[in-house]
């Protein structure tokens, strides 16, 4: 394997911009995701993270800068071409299917990864492969029992499970996770904690977090963002350590690991 | 050169003043439904309410035409009211086809209603004499009716637009319209806000009714037969805005008056189109935000 | 994990994916609706020029369902579809081409073309926007129809309708027995197609936009170019229903476009239950035999009614009477 091949990350952004009139989002964003990442987004409400994982994804567009995915250039792609280069995305507020099943969450994203979505001639109880790759996939999770039940039914903490799983059935190279433990109940994060822990090596993974055991456990370099603009970026002893970030978090919220 | 210009003041008078009448009536829908997020198909019947009152109390007990037009906004107002508290407050934010059934089914219920008490012919509407006949504006005689249409419409169009830009209560809709959330924050009793406004926009839409039974005849089948008109005022103006359906009132009733007078055989079809183009190119109105 | 840990797991597993599967076949319960419609033919054999109608309109509301109910395209503007497809049919058999399945492909093409057209200027907005536009669409039909009355026949409909012989052997009866049979037969195999999406992945997929378009966007779904389809299908199932009514009404009128016609479409769908296949097959059939039986006696009281019953079911029972069923079984 060649040096250049190790280099290339799976996901990167150069001089990234953009401003909602006088309310700059992302400014000037250089960030780097390395392949197998285990990378951690932080920063203080309003900071722009949602922002850059709008930007990352396709829903907004910059004003200015590039952005890549394993080397090809994405800038000017729609959502949905980016999703089928191996990026995917979990939102901060559950984006599911309220009426419909957990398996089906995952049949579905499943079936867009596959190109089989938009076909009309088999029944969708047909395509077995599908439906047993959903299943273990669920089964990974430990949310199998409630494959049949519709995901409103669920605990909040489960439902994010299945907000996770629906971006792993698509088998990102590149997984965007917006903030997963957001608003799961204390005793339940420890199930998320785990989820994340247990994926695949070989997917970058960045995570948006305010919950900084969660940062420190899962997160191997933290990027600090502020207002928009990177404040450092660095290993978690050294962004723990770090006089700034102190001061941006009001002093005590960020804990030594 | 002559023939065209009188053609063409013509047809800008009277477009005028069908304008006017379609803004009266539209501009409520458009608030409320960037307000509210409610789709209300049932607006027009409160301008049909409106003509109804008016004719009801001009031909029935001989009240004079100003008092009418003012009891008819009253009336369309004061019923708005019980049926924003009781029924559409419960699908604020909810689902579409709701709402669409809902509104569709106040309509069917009060084109039953005027139809058991009025009757299922157009109402007459007898102008009092001092609009009868035609004003001389110098160059040219106008119509003194029209002529009276576009003057109360100024009127009210300014009316509206001081209030919005420099009461509280206009402040408070703006707020509420851009950022419903954040006016709850901010302490705003959106609740209250809602109905006040949906009776505005109710009375407002009874008056233009009142006012436009020239144009627009009272009969049971006005709320279903005109809808159109006022959604595409709406969908061209854009919601939440008072401007957006005045401009577009402004290119509906002057190019509708044109084409129906220039080109007969074609009616409402250019109007239609040009809506339709108009959408293409603004898909949420001139003046709406996505 | 014992031995019988693992068993029980695995029989989880395929007990579920069994499960999850099965909805899709063919159920002994879906065979119901045609028993019930061929037993109608013989036990009301004086009502089958109101059964093919309501056949015929099965087919209508059923076609909005896969907009409205599926594709979570909410549309005031369906009728601009059945009135292409019945003027279709209609001008076609009134101007000397009277075959009847020809007739119906055609007024299924034209359509289709005009649901496709309008579907790529409308279907890039959502919410109100679109259903505002939806209004304007079969508004603009409609003055189109009124004022092209040399062929359409405007205010007085369209008359001369003359249909020929189905295959030349079937020629349609005073007693409406052949119509009845050739409404049957196309509203099954429009029932077919209209199953065959509901329960593919496609159909699947426009469940998942209606419930939420945000994720579908966000898991890679090309949303537009499949609502663009659906609304393409839906609109050419639609014309063949007007086809249908043209062909066995001999007659085509102004209503069909009209608002009123789009509105009773939702109602009846409504009534039955929105988005769940059948709906149209329950709500068609009793909103139009209880037309037929009170409507006649007192249209005001009627019309109130109707209204009071819609606001009823949106208030309190949201499912129809499908949704009733299902919550009764829980």
């Amino acid at each position: 394997m060649s040096d250049l091949a190790l280099e290339t990350p799976a996901f990167e952004t150069i001089g990234l911009c953009l401003s909602f009139g006088a309310l700059a989002v992302a400014s000037d964003i250089d960030f780097r995701l390395e392949r197998g990442a285990r990378h951690a987004l932080i920063g203080p409400n309003g900071a722009g993270k949602t922002s850059f994982v709008n930007l990352a994804t396709g829903v907004l567009s910059p004003s200015a800068g590039t952005i890549r995915l394993g080397g090809a250039d994405i800038t000017r792609l729609p959502q949905a071409a980016r999703v089928k280069r191996g990026l995917a995305r979990t939102f901060q507020i559950n984006a599911l299917f309220r009426r419909l099943d957990v398996l089906e969450h995952v049949t579905l994203a499943i079936a867009e990864r596959d190109g089989v979505a938009g076909g009309l001639w088999r029944a969708a109880g047909r395509h077995r492969r599908i439906i047993d790759e959903a299943y273990t996939l669920l089964e990974t999770l430990g949310i199998e029992e409630d494959a049949l039940r519709p995901v409103s039914a669920l605990a909040y903490g489960q439902q994010r499970l299945v907000e996770i799983a629906v971006a792993l059935g698509l088998s990102p190279k590149v997984l965007l996770l917006d903030e997963p433990a957001a608003g799961v109940p204390s005793g339940e994060t420890g199930l998320i904690i785990g989820v994340v822990e247990r994926l695949p090596p070989d997917i970058a993974v960045l995570i948006i977090e305010h919950d900084m055991d969660l940062v420190f456990r899962l997160a191997k370099t933290i990027t600090v963002l502020v207002q928009g603009r990177i404040l450092v970026e660095g290993p978690p002893a050294q962004i723990a350590a770090d006089e700034r970030v102190r001061e941006v978090y009001l002093g005590d919220r960020v804990r030594q690991p | 050169m002559h023939a065209v210009t009188e053609a063409a003041i013509s047809i800008g008078f009277h477009g005028l003043a069908f304008a006017m009448v379609l803004y009266l009536i539209s501009v409520g829908l458009s608030v409320t439904m960037g307000l509210m997020g409610l789709v209300n198909l049932a607006h027009a019947v409160f301008a049909m309410l409106g003509g109804y009152v008016l004719t009801a109390l001009m031909n029935r007990w001989g009240v004079p035409y100003a008092v009418s037009l003012a009891g008819a906004a009253a009336a369309a107002a004061l019923a708005s009211v019980p049926l924003e508290r009781l029924l559409y407050r419960r699908l604020y934010g909810g689902e579409e086809l709701d709402q669409v059934l809902l509104t569709m089914g106040i309509i069917f219920m009060s084109v039953a209603g005027v139809t058991y008490v009025w009757g299922p012919l157009n109402q007459p509407v007898y102008l009092p004499h001092w609009l009868d006949g035609q004003i001389d504006f110098g160059f040219r005689h106008f119509p003194t009716y029209r002529s009276f249409l576009i003057l109360c419409g100024a009127v009210l169009v300014t009316l509206l637009w001081l209030a919005l830009e420099r009461t509280r209560f206009g402040a408070q809709i703006r707020a509420a319209v851009d950022n419903l959330r954040m006016a709850q924050s901010i302490g705003i009793n959106t609740s209250r806000l809602f109905t006040l406004t949906f009776a505005l926009g109710s009375g407002l839409a009874g008056l233009g009714g009142a006012l436009g039974a020239d144009f627009l005849p009272i009969s049971p089948s006005y709320a279903l037969s005109n809808l159109v008109y006022f959604i595409i005022v709406v969908a061209v103006g854009g919601l939440g805005s008072i401007r957006g359906p005045f401009v577009a009132a402004l290119l509906i009733g002057i190019a509708d008056t044109g084409f129906k007078y220039l080109l007969p055989e074609l009616g409402a079809f250019f109007i239609y189109a040009l809506t339709m183009a108009l959408l293409l190119w603004r898909p949420h109105g001139l003046f709406g935000r996505a | 994990m014992t031995v019988k840990d693992l068993d029980r797991a695995r029989s989880d597993r395929n007990g579920a994916i069994e499960a999850f599967a099965r909805r899709h076949r063919f159920r002994p319960l879906e065979a119901v609706p045609w028993v019930a419609a061929l037993a109608a033919a013989f036990v009301f054999p004086g009502y089958l020029p109101l059964g093919a109608q309501i056949l015929a309109t099965i087919l209508f509301v059923m076609s909005a369902d896969l907009v409205v109910g599926y594709a979570g395209i909410v549309t005031l503007g369906h009728a601009a579809f059945f009135g292409t497809g019945a003027y279709t049919a209609g001008i076609l058999a009134a101007h000397g081409w009277g075959e009847p399945l020809s007739g119906l492909v055609a007024a299924a093409a034209v359509s289709a073309l005009i649901g496709f057209l309008s579907g790529l200027v409308i279907l890039r907005t959502t919410g109100l926007a679109l259903l505002m536009q939806t209004l304007v669409v079969a508004a603009m039909l409609l003055e189109t129809a009124n004022k092209a009355s040399s062929i359409t026949g405007g205010d007085d409909g369209l008359q001369g309708v003359d249909v020929w012989p189905i295959f030349g052997v079937f020629h349609f009866d005073m007693f409406g027995r052949v119509a009845y049979g050739y409404c049957l037969g196309v509203l099954l195999v429009g029932w077919l197609v209209t199953r065959q999406i509901v329960h593919s992945p496609f159909g699947r997929s426009l469940t998942g936009m209606r419930e939420n378009v945000r994720r579908m966007h966000a898991i890679g779904a090309p949303v537009f170019r499949r609502r663009l389809v659906v609304y393409t299908i839906s609109a050419a199932l639609a014309g063949v229903s007007g086809g249908l009514i043209a062909q066995t009404t001999q007659f085509v009128g102004l209503t069909s476009l009209s608002l009123e016609r789009s509105g009773n479409a939702l109602i009846m769908l409504t009534i039955g239950g929105v988005g769940r296949l059948y709906g149209a097959f329950i709500g068609v059939p009793l909103y139009m035999i209880a037309q037929d039986q009170f409507a006649e006696i007192e249209p005001v009281y009627w019309y109130f009614w109707i209204g009071l019953l819609m606001v009823a079911v949106v208030m309190f029972a949201r499912g129809g009477i499908i949704g009733l069923v299902e919550r009764f079984r829980r």
